[in-house]
């Protein structure tokens, strides 16, 4: 099988954007998992073996880019050449006030009478900002999209699931105390 | 990955976690985000009239580096000007903490929180 220079989305058969079927991906990793398993190639020369693990490689790794929003986003601009910038602090002010008073809430979560409504009254604010830029990620990542506009949202995507992480990491701590 | 003994006595005992008033005119404020991890930063400063700092205090929601970056500047910035405070380099203190070069990032958020917080004291005092 020929996976050279393609990309992951050439690689599953998938438009280049980021509203993506989901089964299908899957379905399109168990047969490329397949094909490319070096078991196939045990009998192979030490080149054809070599490919192959190269090639199961590069389908794990795209299979976890896409499967994964914040990944499958970044990987987006990384394509367009526009790449996040590790080193860019500076964001929308409103937005980084609204990320510190969430992650204040979660802090004190520990503390409240009734922890998991607490934990539920973030996870649905939470909720209504990731959908809300998940869907201008979508938006500006589509075929005809303004992909250097996405940048800023991407960039809100990875706070937003720093957030979830931090609440599903409290969220078992707190069912493990009771 | 192991943190250097410098990290993990900010971590332990982060200096001047806190809050000043952000609507007193002496006080800077700046807040910033690391987009590689999702780090947030908020380093405050309170400067005299004739734009000393006398007081810093930050709060960070992140890793260890993140967090001693921003301790170790509130420490640093307690007693210089502005415009001295301006010029630190995130260099300076990846190199105090020893920061392993995947955590050099920290250090930057915490240059660009102070460089924020000096940036937004000016405008407040309309330089």
């Amino acid at each position: 099988m020929e996976l050279t220079g393609k990309n992951h989305f050439e690689l599953f058969g998938l438009p280049v954007q980021f509203d993506i079927d989901l089964t299908a991906i899957g379905d399109r990793y168990r047969e490329l998992q397949r094909a490319t398993h070096p078991d196939q190639f045990a009998t192979g020369s030490d080149q054809e073996q070599r490919i192959a693990v190269e090639q199961a490689a590069q389908v794990n790794d795209a299979y976890q880019t896409l499967k994964s929003p914040l990944k499958r986003a970044q990987y987006l601009l990384e394509l367009n050449g526009t790449p996040l910038d590790d080193t860019d602090t500076q964001m929308d002010m409103a937005f980084l006030l609204q990320q510190m008073a969430m992650r204040e809430e979660l802090e004190k979560v520990p503390d409240a009478a009734d922890p998991f409504s607490a934990l539920d009254k973030i996870r649905n604010e939470l909720k209504i900002e990731l959908n809300k830029v998940s869907q201008q990620v979508a938006e500006l990542l589509s075929i005809n999209g303004d992909i250097d506009a996405a940048k800023e949202p991407v960039k809100k995507m990875q706070f937003l699931f720093k957030v979830q992480q931090e609440l599903d990491e409290l969220e078992e701590s707190l069912a493990e105390q009771l | 990955m192991a943190y250097s003994e410098k990290v993990m006595d900010h971590y332990e005992n982060p200096r001047n976690v806190g809050t000043f008033d952000n609507d007193d005119d002496s006080v800077g404020t700046g807040m910033v985000g690391a987009p590689a991890c999702g780090d947030v930063m908020r380093l405050q400063i309170k400067v005299s009239d004739d734009g000393v700092i006398e007081d810093a205090c930050f709060k960070t929601y992140g890793c260890g580096s993140a967090i001693a970056s921003s301790s170790l500047v509130t420490e640093w910035v307690k007693g210089k000007t502005l415009d001295e405070a301006a010029q630190l380099k995130n260099s300076e203190i990846a190199e105090e903490l020893a920061l392993p070069p995947v955590k050099i990032h920290c250090s930057v958020l915490a240059e660009d929180a102070i460089k924020a917080a000096v940036t937004d004291l000016k405008n407040k005092r309309g330089e």
